[in-house]
């Protein structure tokens, strides 16, 4: 048994003021054919993100938190309402715009890392910068930065399976923050880490909230979503609540 | 995104799977081989033929019984045409006096064996009855001794030149000179031997004999025999005029009416290489039937491991999809790894069809070629069977939903 962690130490918190509107959805829902059935997935949310926020999004499993995060990640487009990005747009645009919107304003951390197996951890990082089309060298420059910055400046020509959880989910990170985007979006990040480990990582979100980035991060467990600033709590696809957490 | 930066992903993917792609590969060698192999040969053949390897002596043409190649659809008319007798190859001759001197007949018997001291020959001596023009009409030459003259036909004497092969096996270390020997159980004296002429079509030009057609006539008969006649020309400009007399002296010989038609083959150097290039177009069209068919199969290879790949690659593909790959870097990724698979698999069929082309067509001592044609040709076919087959998956593989891709274990 992992011995349960030590309760949060309650520092002193920062709330940076909000920043520009990033994410403003309105009305949207979501609807999934399966089979004969039609799975009403969002019924109708509306959510304003603003720069230098830090949010969790709570929810039980079929909630309809992984269809909005998704939503939110530009993954995929509502059925019905409006989502603008930055003022844009997003529930009409075409798969590469959407494309693009992902590689230069959100950036991605998996539950499962999704690291890609066979390229080490600076060309994981690099990737993003490779389909934004930078050149070689300076992609290279601000992939070490990045690994740099989350604490992995020696291990950046290790593969995945070189490296502990933990490194892979730095990894993990230091992609998603590379292109500078205006969110940073973690699905259940600690969800494969031990509590330690997974701990480790969320200290890492607040230092990257510290530092300025905007913050979203999708869970079941409220120790992490004791790290956010604010939450909202999904329920059968409507968001439940949605207040400020912590002190 | 640069075209580099997926050509290197294309790469490095390939290289995971080596074997897979070796064989995949393979598929299309074996198909760029084929054709490629034979094109190789054929040109290599015919530029040699064209640039001077000619099948007869220069200037000369040739009567005969029998047309080149097989006969087709009047073989029979051909098999009942009377034999060219050594009565009517004699006359003419000497109706040719004047116009052409250099008229040599000649029949050929295979399977022959030769004696000397007790020392033999394998069974397969091709011996020659004919004249001193022998070797005019076959460029052979004559290294010791003396040629055939006149008077050893006029007179039939049992008189032999001997090619080298027979002289390793019955003198290794002897003149044979003025010896005796026995051929096909005739005897006969070594007046001369034949220089060294290599092989020609795989064949050794070395393991043949002569002597003079009438002691030939005489000693095997003339029963179901045809004298074939080459004639030369005094100079390329009476070429014509020459040919032109002889078929008129030919049709003298064999007593025809002016409304019948030849009863005889003409050979000339033309005729012959219209020959060949008509066995050749043959070759060629069997060829890219069988490489059709081949990379046809390698095509439907091809398309079934990117299939194969695209299924195994989906979480990466989901992958680089969230993090901003458009549909057209994935799309080119794959469509890259099948036209490489495709290219590599076409260079390396290059590579071997022309050498083992070039292997062959030496063999038959033309030389060595690259068909820089045909080998553009076939990387644009490879490419053009990469693109084709590898654009199904390529686009399967581009239009994946980045959701169900990344969810995909």
């Amino acid at each position: 048994m992992i011995p349960p962690p030590p309760p949060a130490a309650h520092v002193p918190r920062t709330v940076r003021p909000p920043g520009p509107l990033v994410i403003d959805i309105e009305d949207v829902t979501k609807l999934y054919r399966m089979g004969a059935e039609i799975v009403h997935a969002l019924r109708g949310v509306a959510l304003k993100v603003h720069r230098n926020e830090y949010m969790a999004i709570m929810g039980p499993s079929g909630s309809g938190k992984s269809t909005l995060m998704n939503m939110l990640g530009c993954l995929d487009t509502p059925t019905s309402g409006h989502y603008h990005f930055n003022g844009k747009d997003v529930s009409s645009m075409s798969d590469d715009e959407l494309a693009s919107i992902r590689n230069r304003e959100i950036g991605f951390v998996f539950q499962t890392f999704n690291l890609l197996p066979r390229s080490t951890s600076l060309h994981n990082v690099e990737l993003p910068l490779i389909y934004a089309g930078l050149p070689p060298a300076a992609r290279r420059a601000r992939a070490r930065e990045a690994l740099e910055n989350v604490g992995l400046g020696d291990r950046m020509l290790h593969k995945p399976n070189e490296l502990s959880g933990g490194q892979r989910q730095r990894v993990a990170v230091a992609r998603a923050l590379v292109n500078h985007p205006s969110i940073l979006l973690a699905d259940e990040p600690t969800g494969n880490l031990d509590s330690k480990t997974g701990e480790e990582i969320m200290q890492l979100f607040d230092q990257l909230y510290e530092q300025g980035n905007t913050i979203i991060v999708v869970t079941h467990e409220e120790d992490i979503a004791r790290h956010a600033r604010r939450a909202i709590r999904l329920h059968d696809g409507l968001i439940e609540s949605d207040r400020m957490t912590g002190n | 995104m640069p075209l580099i930066e997926i050509l290197r992903i294309a790469l490095s993917s390939i290289g995971v799977n080596k074997l897979r792609s070796a064989l995949t590969m393979l598929g299309i060698t074996i198909g760029v081989f084929s054709v490629i192999g034979v094109m190789t040969t054929v040109t290599a053949l015919r530029s040699s033929i064209e640039t001077g390897l000619s099948f007869l002596g220069t200037n000369m043409f040739q009567f005969g019984k029998y047309p080149v190649m097989g006969g087709g659809s009047n073989r029979r008319e051909i098999e009942m045409r009377r034999d060219i007798t050594l009565e009517q190859a004699t006359r003419f001759k000497q109706l040719m006096e004047g116009t052409a001197d250099v008229v040599c007949l000649k029949v050929f018997d295979g399977g022959g064996q030769a004696v000397y001291n007790g020392r033999k020959t394998t069974p397969d001596v091709t011996l020659a009855g004919t004249n001193e023009y022998f070797i005019n009409a076959n460029q052979f030459s004559i290294e010791l001794g003396r040629n055939l003259q006149p008077e050893d036909i006029e007179l039939g004497r049992p008189v032999i030149v001997i090619g080298q092969d027979i002289i390793k096996k019955l003198f290794p270390s002897e003149n044979p000179l003025g010896k005796t020997i026995k051929m096909k159980g005739r005897t006969y004296v070594v007046v001369g031997t034949f220089a060294d002429k290599g092989s020609s079509f795989g064949q050794s030009q070395d393991n043949i004999a002569m002597i003079p057609i009438t002691r030939f006539f005489g000693d095997f008969g003339a029963a179901r025999r045809t004298v074939n006649i080459a004639t030369e020309a005094p100079s390329h400009l009476l070429y014509n005029e020459t040919m032109d007399k002889g078929l008129t002296a030919m049709r003298i010989v064999r007593g025809l009416k002016p409304e019948d038609d030849n009863d005889f083959e003409v050979y000339s150097n033309e005729s012959l290489l219209g020959a060949f290039a008509k066995v050749a177009d043959y070759i060629t069209a069997g060829s890219f039937v069988i490489s059709g068919i081949a990379l046809l199969a390698a095509g439907v290879g091809i398309m079934n491991i990117m299939l194969v790949s695209v299924t195994e690659r989906t979480k990466e593909i989901g992958i680089r999809k969230s993090i901003g790959a458009r549909k057209h870097s994935i799309l080119t990724q794959f469509l890259i790894e099948a036209v490489t698979i495709s290219l590599a698999g076409g260079v390396l069929g290059i590579v071997l069809g022309v050498i083992v082309g070039d292997v062959v067509a030496m063999l038959m001592k033309a030389s060595a070629v690259f068909p820089w044609d045909w080998a553009v040709l076939g990387l644009l076919v490879c490419s053009g069977i990469g693109i084709g087959f590898g654009f199904y998956p390529a686009w399967k593989a581009a239009s994946l939903d980045p959701i169900e891709a990344l969810r995909y274990e």
